[in-house]
């Protein structure tokens, strides 16, 4: 995975809570057996309609919004499926960053795993940086370094330290467990 | 010693290294199933990786299998994405030498109905998988949880996952339940009480004498819709009901206790109490939007202002009326099945209120058994005949119209009383509209064409 330092981009709002797993990436789109081109169907019946034609009235559609690299959204962001193809498809969509006040457990160690940035911050925050982005083209800088977003005022966020090292180093997390072989195996000796 | 729940003696005792803010914890046993994998086997291939233990790997092709004609082989599935899916599934795990029931095989069925059918999923065990509903392993005491596939293929390699300790989440259910009230309500009483974030970033332990008087499958039906609250797991300490599940099954016996101590501190606390609680279903698109069959559906103005924008969004998806109840709304599918309800428990609660009627003209009824043995146990008491004489389905296993990946799946605008666990926009299928309810009230609304109080159709 990609590391993870800073990122600017253009950031748009999402502000409904509960935008579940289903919503970001319909079951359909999951008989895939690779990692990419799902971008496609991200937010599939948000985005389109039921002939398939652009939602003019849904946010990453319009014009202001196009490229966005940076999502804010409502509480309990991706909830429900264990689903990668969630953060992958975000990703190849050209999402690095969603900035909530709350995330589903599994949605959230999925993104970390592959280089996504969940970052957590306090409803009011999250509603008043929407507000500051609403009318499009705006462009935050994330600093996960500092824990800081700028370019419409300054804000913190909230990131688990574990996730947080994570992110920033980018490393094949397979490989350093590799390396605890040892206690691995003296943990199945034990019986 | 300080006090320890059952989630702390399960964490320490698979803690290989590391701490709780970061631990490597060992897995026992890991699932694994057709949607989740083909991308993690592709990474192990890359890096030049084995599968570290296949022993404690089980494979099974569940969530995208037809319902029928399972014996014709990968080679007969119709849909091309799907069967390219199984197949590369099937060859991996083949090249693995890992344990695998394909489908057709006389075993197979929903990984999360099999693997406690076997045996495989035991007290004090961490077991996981590529699926949210891996929670439902939590009713026989072990800690259960799903991961995505980055964290698959680390498990994989290495039989552990690098992963962070929950918070402690006590849930004491107690009280009478009423008649035709079971696991299905109670799970959906709760999370209407907790709401979807309930349970986020805890593991709840379920408890008290409703809970204890539960069977294994209704205790599979309740842990199975922790993640539907958010919850990582949900647990339940074994006990003689357990035991004897286990008893009657491969590798036998469980065998000392496991529970939380007395004195254990829980970091939250629910009670729930069932008393006077009617069978439950959803009016909207989470599973926290549900209510008593006989309640009315809420006015958006009388919700708590945070969730007032999604209940008005969810009544428009859903086209139901605040102010009234759902009762007679009519309704297209029937879909009973899914890990949250297709044991042999279910089968028999909706086939008790099918017996003799008929399904309800223009109305399409499925039953999908979560397993083989779930339908050859089903055909040995006559269950499929009243099923069938009734007109509903008898499918073969798999997870169907749970999530619409294969060919069971509503059109848009099409309205399922479902016994699946998601209600999400669009989860059965593109503009499908779900209601979430237990096997015998989808049983009753299959009858009359609408949804039903079973109350009042089944003594
Ligand atoms: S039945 Fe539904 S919830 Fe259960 S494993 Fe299959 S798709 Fe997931």
């Amino acid at each position: 995975m990609t590391p993870f330092d800073t990122l600017t981009g253009i950031a748009a709002p999402l502000l409904q809570d509960d935008i579940d797993t289903d919503l970001i990436i319909p079951g359909r789109f999951l008989k895939t057996v690779t990692r990419t081109g799902l971008g496609d169907g991200l937010f599939d019946s948000l985005r389109h309609d039921e002939g398939g034609a652009e939602r003019a009235d849904f946010v990453l559609n319009q014009p202001a919004f196009h490229g966005a690299a940076i999502l804010i959204a409502g509480d309990n962001f991706g909830c429900g499926s264990s689903r990668e193809h969630a953060p992958w498809a975000l990703l190849d969509y050209g999402i690095r960053c969603v900035i909530a006040p709350g995330f589903g457990d599994i949605f959230f160690s999925n993104s970390v795993n592959c280089g996504l940035l969940p970052a957590r911050m306090a409803r009011a925050d999250v509603a008043a940086l929407a507000e500051a982005v609403a009318a499009g083209g705006v462009r935050l800088t994330i600093d996960l370094i500092a824990q800081q977003v700028s370019g419409a005022g300054e804000w913190s966020f909230d990131i688990p330290p574990a996730a947080r090292a994570r992110l920033l180093q980018g490393l094949d997390p397979i490989g350093e467990t590799l390396q605890q072989l040892a206690a691995i195996e003296a943990y199945e000796a034990r019986g | 010693m300080t006090a320890e729940t059952l989630y702390d003696k399960i964490w320490d005792d698979h803690v290989v290294t590391g701490t709780d803010a970061s631990a490597l914890l060992y897995v026992d046993l890991h699932l694994i199933h057709e949607v989740t994998t083909p991308q993690a086997f592709a990474g192990l291939e890359l890096a030049g990786r084995a599968v570290r233990r296949p022993d404690r790997t089980l494979a099974i092709a569940d969530h995208n299998v037809p319902t029928e004609g399972q014996a014709e082989g990968i080679a007969a599935v119709a849909d091309p994405e799907s069967r390219l899916q199984l197949a590369t599934f099937d060859t991996h795990v083949r090249a693995r030498a890992i344990d695998y029931l394909p489908m057709g095989h006389a075993d197979n069925g929903i990984v999360h109905v099999v693997a406690p059918e076997l045996g495989r999923s035991r007290p004090g065990m961490v077991i996981v998988c590529g699926d949210s509903h891996t929670s439902t392993h939590g009713a026989f005491g072990a800690l259960a949880f799903g991961i995505g596939t980055s964290e698959v293929e680390h498990v994989l390699a290495t039989q552990t996952l690098r992963t962070a300790k929950a918070a402690n989440m006590a849930v004491d259910i107690i009280g009478t339940l009423g008649p035709q009230v079971g696991a299905k309500d109670i799970a959906l009483a709760l999370i209407a009480q907790i709401g979807t974030s309930g349970g986020t970033g805890a593991v709840i332990e379920y408890r008290g004498a409703v809970v204890d008087a539960l069977s294994m499958e209704a205790r599979m039906t309740l842990c199975n819709m922790s993640i539907e609250a958010g919850a990582r797991a949900g647990l339940i300490a074994p006990d003689a009901t357990t035991r004897a599940y286990l008893a009657a099954r491969a590798g036998g016996a469980a065998s000392a206790d496991l529970r939380s101590d007395p004195d254990a501190v829980f970091d939250r606390h629910v009670t729930l109490d069932m008393t006077g609680i009617a069978p439950m279903v959803t009016w909207g698109t989470n599973p926290a939007q549900a209510i008593a069959i006989d309640a009315p559906v809420p006015d958006p103005i009388t919700l708590p202002e945070a969730d007032r924008a999604a209940a008005e969004r969810a009544l428009a998806y859903m086209d139901v009326a605040p102010g009234c109840t759902l009762i007679g709304l009519p309704i297209d599918l029937v879909f009973i099945g899914s890990c949250t309800n297709s044991r042999i428990e279910d089968l028999r609660a909706a086939a008790a209120v099918a017996r003799g009627g008929h399904v309800a003209p223009g109305v399409r009824a499925l039953v999908v058994p979560g397993s083989r043995a779930v339908r050859r146990q089903a055909e040995a008491e006559g269950l499929d005949v009243i099923f069938t004489a009734a007109g509903f389905e008898w499918r073969e296993p798999g997870c169907s119209m749970c999530l619409g990946m294969n060919p069971d799946k509503l059109t848009p605008g099409q309205r399922c009383a479902s016994t699946s666990n998601r209600n999400f926009e669009g989860r059965q299928g593109p503009g499908g509209r779900t209601h979430l309810m237990s096997p015998a009230m989808a049983a009753a609304a299959a009858l009359s064409g609408g949804i039903t109080d079973v109350r009042a159709v089944a003594a």
